[in-house]
């Protein structure tokens, strides 16, 4: 239904401008969903969600320049690597048993790992990055108009929208949920935790490589501190936070309310460089004060989680 | 490539840059044990300390050394007032929203450290910037080597603080347990407000004794902060020893790692170590089990 | 749990709203488009003012803003009946995404032509952005040279890409050795890790060894870098003549910083692209440790009176300095303002046209009248430069040489 109404946003929107807003926020949506699979339903925060990002945005990248790839099938193998990265951080901080914090730190040094690597070889284009070719067309996944790239992008936002809900209302769902609030007592009732923890942090992954091929298809470029720097980690962990953790609309509300804001202070505070983020920031703090489980907290007046602490 | 000649002077460097990242991690280390805060702010917290020594040595000509007594305590009450009035008060205890405020905070100091102080870079010239000290024939940066035996020092007090004094009770008490402290009739909130200030004034000195080797600049604490979370895991959240000597530890590994695979990858090492004590031994080298 | 069944809609009309106030908030940012043949002419000055980069990005904007006053002061785009240039100001924020963004805003609020966006990363995003409407982009500096080498007919780069200048400072740097007797024998690259400095780099070590240079180290370094005493144990033990940094300026600032530290003393230091080399604020600061820096850098012609009132009018500026992110936007929005004048139209199409035909040459850079062979501008070309008691001179070419060259600089 969502979906709906926003495919038709292009027919009513006409501005260029408004059109990539609306993009952006959908990737930044697409970014917050996935986070939080892994940590509004299953728990698990996670520092460094870069790591997959990147993932996807270097397989997309060094697919169609070093090898001559189609843009399709390199947006296919990117979810795939998206998936193994998932994966293998999944099975080695599961499988040592790092909750809390402590996930969250490794999966920081994890994407700082990546980031150095990437950055030392010149297979992806080491610290001079990788511009992949301007092709306005379909068949290379570069929409000539606007508006398909933001078809591409909400293909993505509601394909985690559905697995949220899925998420929300299934049985596997429930296990990741309550492997999210106990997990010792979800073990004790036959839940196998780390199946459950390993599924849910692959499909985080797969979506945010998704959100790194979209970047690279729609910006051409990329390099080790944007794949993998702190920044597109934060971004993930802003929005759902901010929107609600462990709900389903939240992340892709905190996403386009923190957009907004980003505009607003923008625009509203002048051009003195530095004083629209220092109000940024002011606001940041002040939907944290005000609404503590996220905008969709406040909405339904309760919390709509129980999360264990970290 | 690694001959002795050059690996003797590297390591004794990394020491000494180890003991700057020591330094910083003394406080977050605190602030983690504690408060059970992964402080985002740390960084930004750092450069406004920077800009506390820079001002105080460009207005009224104080050497930054000169300037612990006066940077120590400002930075602690920066602390203790961001920890009680800003993120106790907004973030009700919860985890994700203590991220988003320091996060929050971060920004802030960042942007405003721009608006007023503007983008430039900024140093200070002292007579004994350029200093060096001959050990053994290898020239190492004497502020580097003051700074190591600042370390050292700041180390040492706060261990006497935490072991010896009814505040450093407080802080044990509360670190392992919140809920009973409270029920004994301790004051909880003011305590974590006094050991995020003791946290930020150990910046305050770290700032003292960086300042002569580096510069500053609003971006400035970005460059550290992974870093300082890594020497905190290493050695043990909660451990000042670990921080110490997991701070050394990294400044090592950083040296020789660098000099062994180039600047650039040698950064790899100091991650890798943070994975596999993650994995092996996530309570780090002096840290008690989880 | 089938109350969701109701939500959806509620949060659909949030998203609604919350989408629409996206749209007009940037629409309140600048105001309605006037596409008319009346009304100022609309020029996007697009950079990096927050973020690691605010430092180049403000004195980017600063150049961009001086030259516009000008023209404004003297009576606008004549042209077009004194038209005055409004200036639509964006913050690249240090990122691409934000560029494109700020480009996207700028086009709605009628931009005809944008001056940007200072890093290399951020100039290819932008300058597609731009492409995708048409609106001519003039590059300030970005020097990577995939910039105008994409074939986007509305992006012009004024000044050099950094394959011109690194071939330009091996040229002169040899030229400058065999003048001395050959002194100089071995070389240390250290260079940044991103586009700029592994280009450069890639490129001397290549061409240098043709001429008869032995390469003993290439050294990559992050940003930040905080400590260089390794590298420089390496240079002490590999002592090689001449050491060749390319990097940002803090990190150039800390290197030789940390060289004069260890008391170690190339026969020269010679810079490509340099960040601190050429750089008035590193000269005032540390007048004895500049002293003697060779750099190939963009530059202006020294001899041109209009170049030193611009310096003396920057330097009059408190807190300012005269540095390439200056001079080289300020020519820019000349250069771009020429274009109008002549195409004497608003019209992004025209103005594309007009720059690429761009014979300019009312110009202080050391470039010739322009030529733009596919948006890049044929005679552009660094400037060698040294510090010397207490100033930058030109030392090489003899053209614009102010003053001969100190080399070696120690033996």
């Amino acid at each position: 239904m969502f979906g709906v109404a926003v495919a038709f946003a292009p027919a009513f929107v006409a501005s260029g401008y408004a059109l990539n807003a609306i993009t952006m926020t959908l990737y930044a949506a697409l970014l917050a969903q996935s986070w939080n699979i892994l940590a509004g339903f299953g728990g698990q925060f996670s520092f460094g969600h870069a790591v997959f990002f990147g993932t996807g945005a270097y397989a997309m990248a060094v697919l169609q320049v070093k090898f001559g790839w189609n843009a399709w099938a390199a947006l296919a193998a990117a979810l795939a690597f998206g998936a193994a990265v998932g994966a293998f951080v999944g099975l080695l901080t599961f499988r040592y048993g790092l909750r809390g914090s402590y996930f969250a730190l490794v999966t920081l040094a994890f994407a700082e790992v990546f980031r150095i690597l990437a950055n030392t070889f010149p297979f992806t284009g080491a610290g001079v990055g990788l511009m992949v070719p301007l092709r306005a067309s379909a068949f290379d996944l570069q929409p000539a108009s606007r508006a398909g790239y933001l078809y591409f992008i909400l293909v993505f936002v509601l394909a985690s929208l559905l697995i949220s809900l899925w998420l929300k209302h299934s049985r596997y769902g429930a296990w990741l949920q309550a492997v999210r609030d106990n997990e010792e007592s979800a073990a004790a009732l036959g839940v196998d935790a780390f199946r459950v923890k390993l599924q849910a942090i692959v499909v985080s992954s797969t979506l945010m490589a998704a959100g790194g091929a979209f970047y690279v298809q729609y910006l051409h470029y990329i390099d080790p501190h944007l794949a993998y720097g702190p920044g597109v980690s934060v971004e993930a962990l802003l929005g759902a936070i901010v929107g609600g953790l462990g709900t389903v609309w939240g992340p892709l509300l905190g996403a386009g309310v923190l957009h907004v804001l980003g505009e607003a202070t923008r625009g509203l505070v002048g051009d003195a460089p530095g004083v629209n983020l220092v109000a940024y920031g002011i606001v940041l703090i002040l939907i944290v004060t005000f609404m503590p489980h996220g905008i969709i907290g406040l909405l339904r007046r309760r919390p709509p989680t129980k999360l264990a602490h970290a | 490539m690694l001959e002795l000649s050059i690996l003797f002077p590297s390591v004794l460097n990394g020491l000494t840059t180890g003991a700057v990242y020591a330094l910083i991690a003394l406080g977050l280390t605190l602030i983690y044990g504690v408060l059970h805060i992964i402080n985002f702010a740390h960084g930004a917290a750092l450069m406004i300390a920077l800009y506390g020594v820079y001002f105080l040595h460009q207005a009224l000509g104080l050497d930054p050394y000169v300037s612990l007594p006066i940077m120590v305590p400002a930075m602690f009450a920066v602390g203790y007032v961001l920890q009680r009035l800003v993120i106790g008060a907004s973030s009700h205890g919860k985890d994700e929203n203590i991220l988003l405020v320091t996060l929050g905070i971060a920004i802030v100091l960042e942007n405003l450290a721009l608006y007023w102080f503007k983008s430039d870079t900024r140093t200070i010239d002292t007579p004994y910037t350029l200093a060096t000290v001959d050990i053994l024939g290898a020239l190492i940066s004497a502020p580097k080597v003051v700074a190591l035996f600042g370390a050292l020092g700041t180390a040492a007090i706060l261990l006497l603080i935490i072991g010896r004094t009814d505040l450093g009770r407080a802080i044990r008490a509360i670190a392992k347990e919140p809920l009973g402290a409270r029920l004994v009739g301790i004051d909880v909130d003011h305590v974590y407000a006094m050991s995020f200030g003791i946290g930020l004034a150990c910046l305050g000195a770290a700032a003292c004794f960086l300042l002569p080797a580096y510069y500053v600049n609003p971006t400035v604490g970005n460059g550290f902060v992974l870093i300082a979370f890594t020497v905190v895991v290493l050695g043990g959240m909660g451990s000042f020893a670990g921080a110490l000597v997991g701070g050394l530890l990294i400044g090592v590994v950083e040296s020789v790692g660098g000099l062994w695979l180039g600047e650039s990858l040698g950064q790899i090492g100091i991650f890798l170590i943070f994975i596999a004590v993650l994995l092996f031994r996530p309570q780090g080298l002096f840290g008690s089990r989880v | 749990m089938r109350k969701t069944g109701r939500l959806p809609r509620r949060r659909f009309l949030k998203r609604a709203v919350a989408l629409s106030a996206a749209a007009a908030t940037g629409t309140i940012g600048f105001p309605a488009i006037t596409r008319g043949q009346s009304g100022p002419v609309k020029i996007g000055v697009l950079h990096p003012v927050t973020g690691p980069l605010a430092y180049s990005g403000q004195l980017s904007r600063l150049g961009a803003q001086l030259a516009i006053d000008e023209i404004n002061g003297a009576g606008g785009v004549k042209s077009l009946g004194g038209a005055k240039i409004e200036t639509l100001l964006g913050d690249a924020q240090s990122k691409p995404e934000i560029g494109v963004a700020e480009v996207e805003k700028m086009n709605e609020a009628g931009a005809s032509a944008i001056v940007g966006a200072y890093a290399s990363a951020i100039c290819l995003a932008t300058t597609q952005a731009a492409a995708k409407h048409g609106v001519p982009h003039v590059v300030d500096v970005g020097v990577a040279d995939q910039i105008v080498e994409r074939g986007l007919k509305n992006t012009f780069r004024f000044g050099p890409g950094y394959k011109v200048v690194t071939t330009n400072a091996i040229n002169g740097f040899h030229i400058l050795n065999t003048l001395a007797g050959k002194p100089a024998k071995t070389v240390m690259i250290i260079h940044e890790e991103s586009l700029f400095g592994t280009g450069t780099a890639s490129l001397l070590s290549n061409q240098l060894p043709a001429l008869g240079y032995q390469v003993v180290e290439v050294v990559k370094h992050p940003n930040p870098t905080r400590d260089f005493n390794n590298i420089v144990l390496r240079m002490k033990a590999l002592n090689p003549d001449v050491v060749i940094p390319a990097n940002y300026y803090n990190e150039y600032a800390l290197l030789v910083r940390t060289m004069k530290q260890q008391k170690v003393q190339p026969k020269a230091i010679f810079s490509v692209l340099g960040g601190a080399a050429s750089s008035f604020k590193f000269v005032k600061e540390y007048p004895d440790i500049a002293d003697g820096i060779l750099d190939v850098n963009h530059w202006y012609n020294p001899k041109d009176k209009r170049a030193l009132a611009l310096r003396r009018k920057v330097e009059g500026m408190k807190d300012q300095f005269f540095t390439y992110e200056v001079f080289l936007n300020y020519q820019a929005v000349y250069l771009l303002v020429d274009a109008i004048e002549r195409a004497q139209s608003r019209e992004r199409g025209a103005i594309v046209d007009a720059l690429a035909a761009s014979t300019w040459n009312q110009h202080f850079m050391p470039y010739g009248p322009t030529k733009f062979v596919d948006g890049q501008n044929a005679g552009a070309q660094p400037l060698m430069l040294q510090v010397q008691k207490g100033d930058i001179k030109v030392v090489l070419p003899n053209t614009w040489a102010e003053s001969q060259p100190v080399y070696p600089v120690r033996t």
